[in-house]
């Protein structure tokens, strides 16, 4: 069934369809209106969730997991300052292996404080073993809350997942997408079938006190989790293609998906809503003749590094565009596609483009220079461009800036 | 109170589940500086010490009678800043 929704309205929609047993959020915005959404839902008797109003996301992300280790199938939502107060929770739902749901409406961490979208809120929490899904359109978005369930849930997985999507850009645009029918939510999300619960009858410890010659292990089996979850979300995508009929990066186990990157000698590896235009001036390049491709992230935790390193054999250059600041060292995604990289003993030089920050406006002539700056370097040993050459803020307003900076 | 050591032959689990009451093996009494002892004849037995006590280590041994379980407590100072009548003087442990 197609529907003119808005971002928001449709990730509620994919949410109702998953039928979550608990739903606990706190207001932010730009995600406020998911769960604005989901309340009218459930107080319209159109959704059976139990609905836990909190008064912070640190109580939210505590009432997730609380209901995640009863066997609940959870969700929330939330973005920026709201997401650093659920970090300290996140972190310890994918240690204590309790998987819930959250949908990100990707804005940008104060300070300086913004509304706008940028990955800096999402990025942050790479390191507390969670699953982060990121989205090109809101069909995406929607699409990719159906198979963070199906992956978080798996009993061999059992982690917190995200499924991001670009604040305001995603969630408060107007696309035409594609509902679920019930009978074939039925066959791709089945009923949770969780592990261990809380159980009055049959009392157990969750997050207990773990000494030293015990901890390390815990954390080795959360990262085996991780590593696991990449063939799971490729079986994922899968069964997706088979019931929705929708693909995602079939072939590169729905981590990261390709635009005409066959025999491409440039390639932008690149993740969200701006892709959709990066793919518009890839056409342009095409059309002159040059071989220039896109490689989308999909999935940033987990990262896809034999995907990446498979798409990017026969490149002689990359550039990175990523709505991230870099922090004492390079950005998120910069960092990961050459240590992904390292591993093949393959050296081309790959550029960190710094665009789109705060919800600047990423144009065709942004992604022309990125394309162009990328270009000249094609051939080079990195050593030439050496470590600070790597770094392109896209674009900088040095005019703007004090003097001695 | 003789506890069995939850560590002895652990294998973890996903999720490091464990059977309840494990940190029962964790005696924390060992941290205490100052040990709270309670006058029963200015004790009214409203119950405050046992209500605050975050270690759940003040128990009610007889009906109003409310004595520490020293295994446990860890000298907080709670019970004797929460009780109404000033039943409960810390003293210096002596050792």
């Amino acid at each position: 069934m197609d529907k003119m929704l808005t971002g928001y309205d449709a990730v509620a929609e994919a949410v109702k369809s998953c039928d979550p047993d608990v739903i606990s959020a706190y207001p932010i915005t730009p995600q406020t209106d998911i769960v604005e959404k989901l309340s009218e839902m459930v107080a319209d008797g159109e959704l059976t969730s139990e609905f836990i109003k909190v008064d912070s996301e640190f109580n939210a992300a505590s009432t997730c997991i609380g209901a995640s280790a009863a066997g609940a199938r959870v969700f929330s939502a939330t973005c920026s300052q709201g997401l650093k107060l659920m970090s300290e929770v996140l972190f310890t739902a994918s240690g204590m292996r309790l998987p819930l749901v959250m949908a990100i409406a990707n804005r940008s961490l104060s300070s300086p404080l913004s509304i706008w979208s940028d990955y800096t809120d999402t990025f942050a929490e790479k390191d507390g073993g969670m699953i982060q899904f990121y989205a090109e359109d809101v069909q995406e978005a929607m699409d990719n809350i159906l198979m963070a369930y199906k992956v978080a849930e798996d009993r061999e997985i059992l982690l917190p997942a995200l499924s991001c999507l670009d604040g305001f850009i995603l969630t408060h645009v107007q696309e035409p997408v594609e509902l679920y029918d019930e009978e074939d939510m039925k066959q791709f999300l089945p009923d949770r079938v969780p592990k261990y619960t809380l159980d009055p009858s049959n009392p157990v410890t969750m997050g207990a006190y773990t000494r030293p010659e015990y901890w390390a292990e815990c954390k080795y089996m959360v990262q085996k989790a991780l590593m696991k979850s990449k063939d799971k979300i490729g079986e994922a995508v899968e069964e997706f293609a088979d019931v929705f009929d929708r693909e995602y990066g079939l072939e590169n186990n729905g981590l990261i998906s390709t635009y005409k990157m066959e025999d491409a000698e440039v390639a932008i590896v690149s993740l969200g809503s701006v892709v959709g235009t990066i793919k518009n001036v890839i056409d342009e390049y095409r059309d002159k003749g040059e071989k220039v491709g896109l490689v989308k992230l999909r999935v940033y935790r987990p990262f896809p590094v034999h995907e990446i390193n498979k798409a990017l054999e026969d490149v002689e250059a990359v550039g990175v565009m990523e709505k991230h600041v870099p922090s004492g060292h390079q950005a998120g995604v910069a960092i990961d596609t050459k240590s992904a990289l390292y591993s093949t003993g393959k050296r081309i030089p790959v550029l960190d483009f710094l665009v789109g920050l705060a919800g600047r406006d990423v144009a065709r002539d942004n992604i022309r220079n990125v394309i162009e700056k990328t270009k000249d370097v094609k051939g080079k040993d990195p050593k030439e461009i050496g470590f600070d050459g790597e770094e392109h803020w896209e674009p900088l307003r040095t005019e703007i800036l004090p003097e001695g900076i | 109170m003789m506890v069995k050591d939850p560590y002895k032959d652990l294998k973890l689990t996903v999720g490091a589940v464990v059977e309840p009451c494990t940190s029962l093996i964790n005696k924390t009494g060992g941290w205490r500086e100052f040990k709270p002892v309670i006058d029963h004849e200015t004790c009214i037995a409203c119950g405050r010490c046992e209500t605050f006590c975050p270690d759940m280590a003040v128990k009610e041994v007889e009906e109003d009678r409310y004595e520490f379980d020293l295994d446990y407590c860890k000298g907080c100072e709670i019970c004797a800043e929460e009780c109404p009548v000033d039943a409960i003087k810390m003293v210096k442990e002596a050792k």
